[in-house]
């Protein structure tokens, strides 16, 4: 019998936790749940799930808090539940190590998607030489970027953006993490280096830069990378 | 029966004295002659048949003397413990108010109602002691001797000889509403004198001899019968005009007496309330302000002929004139007054030809057909201040003589180097200039001076420069009448001239007031809020009366606040918060240079309107000493002024709070009414669908499952639109919206927006446009992409489907543009500002929302220092237009070094 990944889900309305074990296990997950945040460090320590989905607001210890504290021993990927206005808790929980947030209410799609990308980047695997995304395609051993196989110039700091992104295809990257990935810890307040250079990309890789396809803006919250799967 | 119909004015006075009379608490006194006849005694046995039959009666004050059978009767009835007070090292006893307003018995005993407090009591008498209490609802028994009513004082002092210093207004009299004269035939009194009944023993003999002489005692024992006869009367007229019994109704007269800064203006006072009493008519004391400066002893003499007067319940009228005839004349005129009441001159004859005439017979003159009363007195002993009062230093007028001489002395010694200098100069030259300094001192210095420098310059000129020379002789008939001349025109000139500089003083004077008036009722008047309308108004009382002041205002729970306002320039300490909020509960004066708590540290007066006491404003000289009459009467005008501005503060405050409570009423109606709706529609397809679902035949039925899932579906998104709309308005409304500025694309916000709305754009032909270089503007992202949201949003909603949607942001001068246009209806012009109105909504549109969206939209694009605004384009179609600041550019961009 081939069990699927185990996810451990914390949240402490027992309706959501019914509907994502219900669409979790019909997509072949194992699932344990939980209602508390004490409960949910025990758990994981004693299950070792594959994956956990993580409320940010707990009844007894903070979300964020649960979080910190798994960080401190595990790199089981997390993705964090937050509401619409919690753009803050959102970007806390990112930097703090969370793998991916979803904003209630989100859609069973979504749900998955994230987490397909959440175990992809657990699994140790080796880096894919090239990246396809439409017809844009990134072949990281010969720094080539080419769109409808036409090759697109790219200066060193594109480059480096559509890199990290790359590396964390599928995934979001908040503000912070990138400016401190390519420009350093010191940048990581200018966010307007990130509007700049996006748009750029954007220009040289978008069919509609307009409508972008392949690099996503999360208001309030940074990029993200989407790519052939 | 016409005849007999009272005047309305009076009936109405007569049922509203009887109306106070009753709801105020009962006021019984127990009235003598003088001490020893059994007042206390017959209280006493008054409160304990009371107490038997049931009454709460506590003893306040009960002074027994030492009389054993007295002091029998105070057995068995509740004592409240008299206060103690310290007052230059000894402990005096006065009766405990507080104690007894916390106790809130029916009924309480306090006896010798004229006497005085020691310092540090609330108030300076115990008769206002007595009128606290029966405010507070506590009915008062209380004693008091004959010769102690302000009106009867000096007559008991002409009969006694004996000067009387503890007295109550007669007004107490009125209030009472049963009076109990004990009455004891002279003989009886002396016979329980003797007995030692009345005195201790060691003061038996001194008393016989002295106050207790029979025919003292049978004076004032009539004095005492008439009294309580006059009050009967009194009483009994009231009750005839209430109930419309035909009687002797009032004469019609009305009595106004002029007073000075006399002691004599004493009697004046009492004489004139005394006749206006027994005529019934009304009286006001009227005082004429000169220009001439009072002295301090003056002032304080002047404020107490004005405290007795009030306290006398008299009208005060001021007036100002150097003409006092004329201006008693006037007033009288004004007031309708019948007889006028002055006082027999004591001046001199002399000083009255100089003057054109006694007052008296000026009026006399001038009255037409007022009565002119003139009364006579001998000079009392002068009544000492109750405490020690500050004392302003006069500066003496013996200087301004010394000044005048000093002029003269000098115009007559240059007068006398170009005489012997110049030979063409004539004697008649030198008298000119002489007149010359006579003129000048008339102007600067003053009427006396100006006479004095008169004389002494017509002899020196006689002595020095009228031939024969060095001689008081005048040889030539010419020079006798030059010099005579001199004399005359010297001291006529002086006199007018001064008279015409005093009336110009006057008049600026007058002129200063006014402005001062004008200038803080056109401050006030025009200042905006509270803190305005306080600013100004203490800041002109400082200036006019140089003085500190502190306001404390009514707070909303009705009560006075605890702190003195912000604006207050005079430091306001626990103690007189508590004469602050004595002050505010009775709306009258308090403190310093008043009868009740004379011992704080300023002066409080409540800031009274037509209505209420709005606050209290403290106030203090930087000299720290007495306002004069007329500045006390200006500041009333002008905490008047300001207690005025400051209700109508209050008022628009309060119309505002109504105003905003109304409005967010209507709101939160329209929210319940357009919520209730929102929310209902979308959980009823939500439970309706599920419960199909839940139905196995329905659900059998792989095509209806799909429908009612996305049925289901679309309620969630609509009810979550909602949730989110309702949040983002609540934030607004709570000025909680903080917004996280960063520099941002704006086409990477649309860019965003649309996503989010793909579902429904997607088929629609959607056209975005971008000028090309638009710069990074500062937004908050979130925010602004919930702006675009809403407006498309609006647009799935509300225009056909497939039709085209055209979003362009360009640069216009310093503002970004971002322009979105639907090919709808467009809006109905008179539509156009109200669709930004909270929960409205355009007659006829389809249901499905609450008419929050572009509320909110307005809201946070204004809260971005943009604007949001709707067109109508030519062909059909609205365009919304947000508009934001561009004016900062974003900071160089750096490259990474990688």
């Amino acid at each position: 019998m081939s069990e699927g990944p185990l996810v451990l889900i914390v949240d402490d309305e027992l309706q959501i936790r019914r509907f994502l074990r219900i669409s979790l296990e019909a997509n072949g997950y194992q699932v344990h749940e939980t209602n508390s945040g004490q409960d949910a460090i025990v758990k994981t320590a004693q299950l070792r799930p594959d994956l956990i989905i993580l409320d940010i607001g707990l009844p007894d210890i903070d979300g964020l808090e649960v979080l910190k504290r798994l960080r401190e021993w595990t790199k089981t990927p997390v993705i964090m539940l937050s509401v619409r206005d919690s753009d803050r808790d959102k970007v806390a929980a990112l930097d703090a190590g969370a793998d991916d947030y979803l904003t209630k209410p989100f859609s069973v799609e979504e749900l998955m998607a994230r987490l397909r990308v959440a175990q992809r980047h657990n699994q140790p695997q080796i880096e894919e030489a090239v990246f396809t995304a439409g017809d844009v395609q990134v072949d990281m051993a010969r720094r080539l970027v080419t769109k409808k196989d036409v090759p697109v110039k790219l200066t060193p700091t594109e480059y480096g953006l559509l890199r990290l992104l790359i590396q964390h295809a599928g995934k979001v990257l908040t503000h912070h993490q990138i400016l401190k990935e390519v420009w350093g810890p010191e940048y990581v307040n200018e966010t307007h280096y990130l509007r700049v250079y996006f748009a750029q990309l954007r220009q040289k890789l978008e069919d509609d830069p307009t409508l972008p396809k392949i690099i996503l803006t999360e208001p309030g919250v940074g990029y993200r990378l989407i790519g052939d799967e | 029966m016409e005849d007999y119909r009272p005047d309305p004015d009076e009936l109405l006075a007569a049922i509203q004295k009887d109306e106070a009379r009753q709801q105020r608490a009962k006021l019984k006194i127990f009235f003598g002659m003088v001490a020893g006849v059994g007042k206390t005694y017959t209280m006493l046995n008054a409160a304990r048949q009371l107490q038997s039959e049931g009454v709460d009666v506590v003893v306040g004050y009960v002074e027994t003397h030492k009389r054993a059978e007295t002091e029998a009767l105070l057995d068995g009835l509740e004592i409240i413990p008299r206060q103690k007070l310290e007052y230059r090292g000894t402990i005096l006893e006065e009766m405990d108010i507080d104690a007894i307003l916390a106790r809130q018995p029916k009924l309480v005993l306090v006896d010798e109602l004229a006497h005085t407090n020691a310092p540090g009591a609330r108030h300076i008498k115990r008769y206002q002691d007595v009128i606290e209490l029966l405010e507070a609802g506590i009915d008062v028994y209380t004693t008091v001797n004959v010769q102690h009513f302000e009106s009867r004082a000096d007559a008991v002092s002409q009969i006694t000889g004996i000067t009387i210093h503890e007295t109550v207004p007669d007004s107490v009299l009125d209030m009472a509403n049963e009076i109990e004269l004990i009455d004891l035939s002279p003989d009886d009194l002396r016979k329980r004198l003797a007995e030692g009944k009345v005195y201790v023993p060691d003061r038996i003999e001194t008393a016989a001899n002295n106050f207790f002489r029979t025919g003292n005692l049978t004076a004032l024992r009539e004095m005492a019968l008439r009294l309580t006869a006059e009050h009967v009367d009194h009483k009994l007229q009231d009750y005839m005009q209430v109930k419309r019994i035909a009687g002797p109704w009032k004469s019609g007269e009305r009595l106004m007496v002029a007073i000075g800064v006399s002691p004599f203006s004493e009697k004046l006072i009492r004489w004139t309330r005394r006749v206006a009493y027994n005529l019934e008519a009304p009286w006001l004391v009227a005082y004429i302000e000169t220009s001439r400066t009072l002295s301090a002893e003056d002032k304080e003499r002047l404020a107490q002929n004005l405290a007795l007067a009030r306290n006398l319940g008299s009208e005060i009228v001021i007036s100002a004139g150097d003409d006092i005839d004329e201006a008693l004349i006037r007033l009288a005129r004004q007031r309708n007054v019948t007889q006028i009441v002055v006082g027999k001159p004591q001046s001199s004859r002399w000083q009255r030809f100089l003057r054109g005439g006694s007052l008296v017979d000026k009026l006399i003159h001038a009255s037409g057909n007022i009565d002119i009363y003139v009364v006579t007195g001998d000079e009392p002993e002068q009544t000492k201040p109750r405490l020690p009062l500050p004392r302003t230093v006069q500066h003496s007028s013996w200087r301004q003589y010394l000044w005048a001489i000093i002029i003269v002395a000098i115009i007559t010694a240059i007068d006398l180097l170009a005489f012997n200098y110049f030979e063409f100069l004539e004697y008649e030259v030198v008298g000119l200039t002489e007149l010359f300094a006579v003129l000048l001192i008339a102007i600067y210095i003053g009427r006396g001076p100006a006479l004095l420098a008169a004389a002494v310059s017509a002899i020196s000129w006689n002595f020095l420069f009228i031939t024969p020379r060095f001689t008081f002789e005048i040889s030539r008939l010419q020079d006798l009448i030059l010099f005579g001349l001199y004399f005359v025109i010297a001291i006529f000139t002086g006199n007018l001239t001064a008279r015409v500089r005093t009336q110009e003083r006057q008049a600026r004077y007058n002129a200063d007031r006014t402005m001062a008036l004008y200038t803080l009722a056109h401050e006030t008047a025009t200042a905006v809020n509270m803190e305005d309308v306080l600013g100004t108004g203490v800041a002109q009382i400082e200036h006019v009366f140089d003085a500190q002041v502190a306001i404390i205002l009514l707070q909303s729970d009705g009560r006075l606040g605890r702190e003195a306002h912000n604006c207050s320039t005079l430091q306001v300490d626990e103690k007189d918060f508590s004469v602050a909020t004595w002050v505010f509960e009775h709306g009258k004066p308090a403190g310093r240079f008043t009868d009740t708590l004379p011992l704080a540290t300023a002066q409080f007066l409540p800031l009274l309107t037509p209505n209420r006491t709005v606050g209290v404003m403290a106030i203090r000289t930087r000299q720290n000493e007495r306002l004069s009459f007329d500045q006390e009467a200006m500041l009333e005008t002008f905490t008047y002024q300001i207690a005025l501005v400051i209700e109508r503060e209050m008022l628009d405050e309060a119309a505002e709070q109504s105003a905003m409570l109304r409005e967010s009423e209507r709101l939160y109606t329209t929210l319940l009414n357009s919520i209730s709706h929102e929310l209902r529609t979308p959980i009823a397809t939500i439970a309706g669908a599920a419960s199909s679902l839940a139905n196995p035949q329905t659900s059998a039925n792989g095509e209806v499952r799909a429908e009612l899932t996305r049925d289901i579906q679309d309620a969630a998104d609509r009810l979550n639109r909602l949730v989110e709309n309702l949040l983002d308005m609540s934030r607004l409304d709570a000025g909680r919206l903080k917004l996280k500025l960063d520099w941002c694309n704006v086409g990477e916000v649309i860019g965003v927006a649309v996503k989010r709305l793909e579902k429904c754009l997607s088929k629609r032909p959607l056209s975005i446009q971008y000028a090309p270089n638009l710069p990074l503007v500062q937004m908050d992202f979130v925010l602004m992409e919930q702006v675009i949201v809403n407006l498309l949003d609006n647009i799935c909603n509300y225009t056909p489907p497939a039709s085209p949607v055209e979003i362009r942001a360009d640069m216009d001068e310093k503002s970004l543009v971002i322009a979105i246009t639907d090919a709808g209806k467009g809006i109905p012009p008179e539509e156009m500002e109200r669709i930004f109105e909270k929960f409205y909504r355009v007659p006829g549109t389809a249901t499905g929302g609450t008419g929050l969206g572009l509320s909110i939209c307005r809201g946070l694009v204004e809260a971005h220092g943009g604007s949001l605004t709707v067109e109508n384009v030519p062909n059909g179609g609205a365009r919304f237009m947000i508009r934001l600041p561009a004016n900062a550019t974003a900071p160089p961009v750096k490259e990474a070094s990688l």
